[in-house]
């Protein structure tokens, strides 16, 4: 079955159905961190007292960490100009580069969160680390997320780039839509969790 | 692409029917692709779901009618846990009464609405092949399917279902047995199975419309959808967040919403407190309350495209109905807390609140009052579908007016926790929502076999449902106005000042027994229909205009013959001058 305007533009609205589609999920997905990020400030506003982020957590690692998501978006966008210049080999090294970088995250917040739990700071311990470990939580699996995404346009997917590149270099930039959303949503975590 | 070359794609698409006839069992029928079989998946499984529902509360209804007698017959059969001697517990009943709230909502009417009646018609009403998303749209049944499951096994985990009601309000339902945990793990399944159809509905509606199909083309129907499908995508992810916060309440011992120095059956709960029970309350009723119109507007788009089919008149105001609609869906997102004035909100929240809610019936009113005017002068077809969506004009009324005092701070704080709650909101979700999926399905079942309807059984079906919807839900208004408390075991056996309307609660539960008969000639009727209905001579034996009706019945994989376009609005009925009394919008 062919559907149209996979690939092609609708003349009249200027766009196929992937870009519409990706930015409707990442609608829905501001909705979701948003009523977290309402949440937050509802449970903080009524609590009597309220730790500053960094007596409790990490800094440094943590702007390490905004560094490596910040870089990874970057190697993510080369990749996608990779696949408009028609080269595919350097796709794979940005896009290899990218989901390494992912991993390198996530390994940071695994030794964050190991060093909380070593010390008894469970999200049970006080509604900070509660929201700290949900919102970082929910964070850290839309990064696997999307790294198994770029993982399939790096290993298994990318034999469409054969038979319709086009097609494929649209997937690419919709995973990178969904990439740069995840490090924008770090962004906003960062300060509100870490510095504020 | 061109857009010539695009329709060349879609015709030679057509040309390799033979090719896709190949597809084996499980793919045709099981893990297909199609719209139309994921329609009626959905339909199917969101009907079954419906009775269960409905069975769920005629249990309860006993209880009420007859509090404390055994349950003659099947009493037995629910176990020694639930029901010793055949006599309901307080458990048991909170059990049913959760359940029937959550399978009803949410594994019953939206499925069927949405993904029952969107799947199958919006794509043929706007000329598509298919939705944009294929396998995305199959991956949206088989979430809901899991999340359907998850809720039925959760009935048969150590202390059974959920007991919390269908709104989960904490702190109860965060010390609440393992039914909770397994309630909000299907919820994320069904509210994951929701996005991914919102997603795909808007974009299937956005560019896949067939050309000349301008957005003030669009039957009422296909608007109705488009606005449910942003409704479902906006207001959905907050009760995941919800959702995710009180399952780490439950699992991971956090405090969310949890209070300092809760005190449960006298032993202090040890945990960090500090939460809020008000915050889940504002992030369910977020999603609960658009949910409402989620319930409503695909009937009123179904009921829209019965009235204008059947009065072979154009629906009266269309771009009233149209912008209505948008606001509707706009407002619904700014009335949450009018259901929750009991809690003691502040009197600024609540006024803002009930200003809302009084500017959100105005809409309401507007698309009620344009339908209404429809019927007039109109000679009208009373078929089943057409008797069905004339009932829900009324019945809709009932619900909607009766929510007026609701909608208002000083007279709901008496009114909240009663039965008229119940009467109000049922005569908008059952009389109204349901008939109106009721009238949908006799509309479009020619359109899915080829085969119409028994007319005969479809009229008993209806007269019986219309009689026994009022007699059930009629005297909960005077229960309530009785100041019955809603939340009661004994339906309020307990209390003097409830006892000169004791007598109603049986009279609602003999309603609702004697109507679950009358549903069987639907029951038989939809599947006889399949084999032994009257064939359909065209394919379009409404003589509608819509594009739907343009495609042959049942439709192929595809769906249309040739790609069609549409030349004029969607409802040219008795033009004058023309040579029969509908110009359809697909021919030129």
């Amino acid at each position: 079955m062919d559907i149209p305007y996979t690939v092609e533009l609708r003349r009249d609205t200027g766009l196929n159905n992937g870009k519409i589609g990706i930015w409707l999920f990442l609608a829905s997905e501001v909705m979701l961190f948003g009523a977290l990020f309402a949440s937050y400030i509802l449970i903080r506003t009524g609590a009597p007292v309220w730790p500053r982020g960094d007596t409790v957590l990490d800094v440094p690692l943590a702007t390490f960490n905004t560094i490596v998501l910040i870089s990874s978006s970057v190697t993510m966008v080369m990749a996608w100009a990779s696949l408009m210049r028609r080269r595919l080999g350097t796709f794979r090294i940005y896009m290899g580069i990218t989901i390494l970088l992912g991993a390198v995250f996530l390994v940071v917040k695994y030794f964050e969160y190991g060093h909380h739990f070593s010390t008894g700071e469970f999200p049970s311990h006080s509604n900070f680390l509660a929201l700290y470990f949900t919102l970082t939580g929910l964070h850290m699996l839309h990064v696997f997320g999307g790294m198994c995404v770029n993982a399939y346009f790096l290993g298994p997917g990318s034999t469409l780039w054969k038979t319709n590149p086009e097609w494929f270099t649209n997937r690419v930039e919709n995973a990178g839509l969904f990439w740069h959303f995840v490090d924008l949503v770090w962004i906003f975590l960062f300060p509100t969790l870490y510095l504020l | 692409m061109s857009e010539q070359e695009a329709v060349a794609g879609h015709t030679s698409h057509v040309a390799h029917e033979a090719h896709h006839e190949e597809l084996g069992f499980w793919r045709k029928y099981v893990f297909s692709t199609d719209h139309k079989v994921i329609g009626i998946q959905y339909s199917v499984t969101g009907l079954l779901f419906l009775f269960f529902g409905f069975s769920l509360m005629m249990l309860m209804r006993w209880q009420l009618a007859y509090p404390g007698a055994a349950l003659p017959l099947i009493g037995g059969l629910f176990g020694d846990a639930r029901m010793p001697g055949g006599i309901m517990l307080p458990e048991f009943y909170n059990e049913l009464g959760a359940m029937h709230g959550t399978i009803m909502v949410f594994l019953g009417v939206v499925p069927l609405a949405v993904g029952g009646f969107g799947n199958f018609v919006v794509p043929l009403q706007i000329g598509a092949p298919d939705m944009s998303f294929p396998r995305l749209n199959m991956a949206s049944y088989w979430f809901f399917f899991l999340g359907g499951v998850t809720m039925l096994v959760s009935f048969f985990v150590p202390g059974g279902a959920a007991q919390s009601g269908w709104t989960s309000y904490a702190p109860l339902s965060v010390i609440a047995g393992t039914g909770q945990t397994m309630w909000l793990i299907g919820m994320i399944f069904l509210i994951t199975s929701s996005l991914l159809g919102a997603i795909n509905f808007i974009t299937t509606i956005i560019q896949l419309r067939a050309k000349g199909l301008t957005f003030m083309r669009f039957p009422f129907f296909v608007w109705a959808q488009f606005v449910t499908a942003f409704l479902l995508l906006m207001a959905f992810p907050p009760l995941e967040a919800a959702g995710v916060m009180q399952l780490m309440d439950r699992l991971a011992g956090t405090s969310f919403f949890l209070p300092s120095g809760l005190v449960v059956s006298g032993q202090a709960l040890h945990n960090a407190g500090g939460g809020n029970p008000l915050l889940w309350q504002h992030l369910f009723w977020f999603l609960a309350h658009p949910e409402v119109y989620v319930l409503i507007l695909p009937a009123m788009g179904i009921v829209a495209e019965i009235i204008a089919n059947n009065t072979r008149k154009p629906l009266w105001g269309y771009r009233s109905m149209v912008y209505s609609l948008i606001f509707l869906g706009f407002m619904s997102f700014i009335v949450w807390a009018h259901h929750m004035f009991m809690t003691g909100m502040g009197t600024a929240m609540a006024s803002f609140f009930q200003t809302t809610t009084m500017i959100i019936s105005i809409p309401s009113v507007v698309i009620l009052t344009a339908l209404i005017i429809s019927l007039w002068g109109g000679s009208i077809r009373f078929n089943t579908p057409m008797l069905f969506a004339t009932a829900f004009l009324p019945m809709f009324g009932i619900g909607g007016l009766t929510g007026l005092p609701l909608g208002l701070n000083v007279a709901d704080i008496p009114l909240h926790d009663t039965y008229y709650v119940i009467a109000h909101f049922h005569y908008v979700v059952a009389p109204g929502t349901i008939f109106a999926l009721f009238a949908g399905i006799y509309y479009w079942y020619p359109k899915a076999t080829g085969r119409k309807m028994n007319e005969t059984l479809g009229t008993i079906h209806f007269l019986g449902s219309f009689v026994c919807m009022n007699v059930v839900f009629m005297p909960m208004f005077w229960v309530g106005l009785a100041g019955v408390s809603r939340r009661l075991y004994d339906g309020g056996a307990a209390y003097q000042f409830a006892q000169p309307v004791l007598h109603l609660n049986a009279v609602s539960s003999w309603g609702a027994w004697i109507m679950a008969l009358f549903q069987l000639p639907f029951i038989f009727n939809f599947f006889w229909s399949i084999r032994n209905g009257e064939k359909t001579a065209d394919n379009n034996p409404w003589q509608a205009t819509t594009i739907e009706w343009a495609a042959p019945s049942p439709p192929p994989h595809g769906n249309f013959l040739e790609v069609p376009q549409a030349y004029r609005g969607p409802y040219e009925y008795s033009v004058p001058g023309a040579a029969k009394d509908f110009v359809p919008q697909y021919e030129a």
